[in-house]
């Protein structure tokens, strides 16, 4: 065999190699991206279209009949509306969407600055202190990463209702103000801190607070955005805790609960408007972690002061 | 300004003796070094000076004032870190401005947007003594930068200027030349000089090197294994040791360490060879200390034999390294100036030496003097 068709064959080696590469993660993309595939095409579509599964992505687009706007005693010509426009507004008009979404800003907000208020403290003095039971104090920390929220809620539930707290946003807040992951992942990014650093802000006259607020909390943005980003998805998106404490109040409900306006009762789910809601809901984390993403990566591979 | 008086100062870590009563007096305005191997204590004694770490006995006094309780900003000293710890999110102005902040300014003057407006004057001022500083420094261009835009003598320079824009009673470095490559470094040598006699501050200076100690300070101070071996000035402690240890440690090349011998008349010789000098202990064994620039190579007949293994050119110096043949000895030889280096690898010497200023030592390495001739040998 010649030198040249050893060189193709190992070029094509490579390349086979390196499709099949893209193959699986291609495959691997798709199974993420169904759902929201789903989601949006259904947003977008005329009840009709989704009952008959016909219209592929966008649907026809063409107008349909609002049975309900007929109900109310609208005229036919009155009551044609075009499938987005529908979609849309009744997620906007039969939920309060607006206010769930500012219920989820208000407690997702409370909640990562209060755990950053307890965390940065903490992880300072796991990270830079040196004090009687440091080591054994950091285990703990390590130790409650393991305990599921699930194992605790129901006793969490029992004294928040004990106190008179379910339904209101304390209840939604509280539980989640101390974040061990929060400090476990500070406590890592203020070791790499240099003590020298600490050592000048000493001298300068500064107080182990104003160490904290100072210089350890604006050399760990990176971090900080990190956790922000893991703070705020996941309790953006909780369904579970929100479902438990509250109860009856609707003007309390989180953007997932707000989900559940949709799930049809005796008429069947009304897919459509319940999808764009569910647009609606996920769009600032997306927008969030696209403008976020580069810190976020950074805060991730801990790598912020070099 | 002010002098300091450390006293008995004592450190342990875990079971580690670090600092054992330790005691140093530095005098208002003087350039004193600590210096000595990695892990001798030096940098723990200036922490314990500064308050960054708590000494186990011992009481630290500045100006008078016994401060070995008071924390480290109240103490009015500056430090200078080998890291330059430079906040990195800041400008250097804002780095320099920091601590005048954190002394001059209340808290409320010190919030942001709030306290510029309220205290417009005080803001002034400090900006004002920034400016100041960073123009004896000629750092005025650089003080709109982040320190990560800065090089390494740049960086040195803004953490001088942190440290010297509060005017504090004494300067503690710690390392500050060690980061900072080696032509640079011995620019900055002369610069921290000057800027020494300038201020008319105390300085209390911590470094390995050796060479900065002697070429920078008023009074250095040897340390090793947690003592004070010897302090004094930089030259009295290279030409008159107190110890082995410190006749090592000081000079460089190092200094040669023959085996010696003292008759019962206290006549010593080295290597078979006699040395005009005679010790006041008898029939023990000693050690010579010889550094390279007492030794020659044209000892003539009854140099020691041997044979150059190495030549160390340094441009303004040349240093050979001779195997002896009698015994397993090297000796480092500097070289004639006049004789441009003739000798190279593998000739055969003989290395001769002028005897007047033999150090020699006990064997448990403490120094003994000689009497005969006494003018000769204590010239030194």
């Amino acid at each position: 065999m010649s030198e040249a068709a050893l060189g193709a064959s190992a070029t094509t080696r490579f390349a086979t190699r390196e499709v099949l590469k893209h193959v699986v993660l291609i495959l691997g993309a798709l199974v993420v991206l169904l759902p929201f595939y789903v989601m949006i095409s259904y947003s977008l579509k005329a009840p009709a279209e989704l009952m008959q599964n016909t219209g592929g992505f966008f649907g026809s687009q063409a107008d349909f009949l609002d049975d309900r706007c007929i109900l109310l005693g609208g005229t036919e010509a009155s009551c044609m509306v075009n499938p987005i426009a529908y979609n849309y507004d009744s997620a906007f008009r039969e939920a309060p969407l607006f206010r769930y979404l500012l219920n989820g800003i208000i407690v997702t907000v409370s909640i990562f600055v209060i755990q950053v208020i307890v965390a940065l403290p903490c992880a300072y003095a796991l990270a830079k202190l040196k004090f009687w039971g440091r080591d054994a104090v950091f285990g703990l920390v390590l130790f409650c990463l393991l305990i599921p929220v699930h194992a605790i809620s129901l006793p969490l539930y029992v004294v928040l209702a004990q106190l008179g707290l379910t339904n209101s946003y304390a209840a939604l807040v509280i539980p989640w103000t101390i974040s061990v992951f929060g400090i476990f992942l500070m406590r890592q990014f203020f070791m790499t801190v240099p003590d020298d650093l600490i050592d000048a802000a000493r001298m300068d006259g500064m107080s182990e607070y104003s160490i904290v607020w100072n210089v350890m909390l604006p050399t760990a943005i990176p971090a900080l955005m990190a956790f922000a980003i893991f703070s705020i998805v996941a309790h953006w998106n909780d369904y579970f805790w929100p479902r438990i404490v509250i109860t009856g109040d609707r003007s309390l409900f989180t953007p997932p609960l707000g989900l559940r306006e949709f799930r049809g009762d005796a008429d069947g789910s009304n897919f459509g408007p319940m999808m764009a809601s569910a647009v609606v809901i996920v769009t600032p984390l997306i927008v969030a972690f696209l403008l976020m993403q580069r810190r976020f990566i950074e805060g991730i591979t801990l790598s912020g002061m070099k | 300004m002010a002098s300091i008086e450390l006293s008995r100062i004592q450190k342990r870590f875990g079971t580690a003796e670090v600092l054992k009563d330790v005691t140093l007096s530095i005098a208002d305005r003087e350039f004193v070094t600590l210096v000595g191997p990695s892990g001798c204590g030096k940098s723990t004694l200036l922490r314990i000076l500064a308050g960054l770490e708590a000494a186990d006995g011992g009481t630290v006094q500045i100006a008078g004032q016994d401060m070995t309780r008071v924390r480290p900003a109240h103490r009015n000293l500056a430090m200078v870190f080998q890291s330059y710890a430079l906040y990195p999110h800041l400008t250097i102005a804002q780095n320099m401005a920091t601590p005048l902040k954190l002394r001059d300014l209340s808290r409320w003057a010190r919030l942001p947007v709030i306290g510029p407006l309220s205290a417009r004057s005080a803001y002034r001022a400090i900006g004002e003594q920034v400016r100041e500083t960073a123009r004896t420094l000629q750092i005025e261009a650089l003080l709109d930068r982040k320190p990560s835009q800065l090089s390494g003598g740049q960086r040195q320079r803004a953490a001088l200027g942190r440290a010297m824009v509060r005017q504090p009673v004494a300067f503690l470095m710690d390392e500050p030349l060690s980061n900072l490559d080696a032509a640079l470094r011995v620019h900055m040598r002369a610069e921290l000089s000057e800027l020494h006699r300038r201020l008319g501050a105390t300085f209390v200076y911590v470094t390995h090197d050796q060479a900065e100690a002697l070429t920078m300070s008023d009074k250095m101070a040897v340390m090793m294994g947690g003592r004070i071996l010897q302090f004094g000035p930089p030259d009295q402690v290279f030409a008159n040791p107190a110890t082995l240890d410190v006749a090592e440690f000081v000079g460089s090349p190092k200094i040669n360490i023959l085996p010696g011998e003292v008759d019962h008349d206290g006549r010593v010789s080295a290597l078979g060879r006699g040395i005009p000098a005679r010790l006041l202990v008898d029939g023990r064994l000693a050690k010579v200390g010889l550094r390279p620039e007492q030794l020659h190579l044209d000892g003539g007949a009854d140099g020691w034999l041997g044979r150059v293994v190495h030549r160390e050119n340094l441009g303004h110096d040349l240093y050979f390294h001779v195997a002896l043949d009698a015994d397993d000895q090297r000796l480092v030889v500097r070289g004639a100036q006049d004789r441009n280096g003739a000798e190279s690898l593998g000739d055969a010497v003989r290395v001769g030496f002028k005897p007047d200023r033999a150090l020699f030592f006990a064997p448990d390495g403490t120094r003994l003097h000689s009497v005969v001739p006494a003018k000769l040998a204590e010239s030194a």
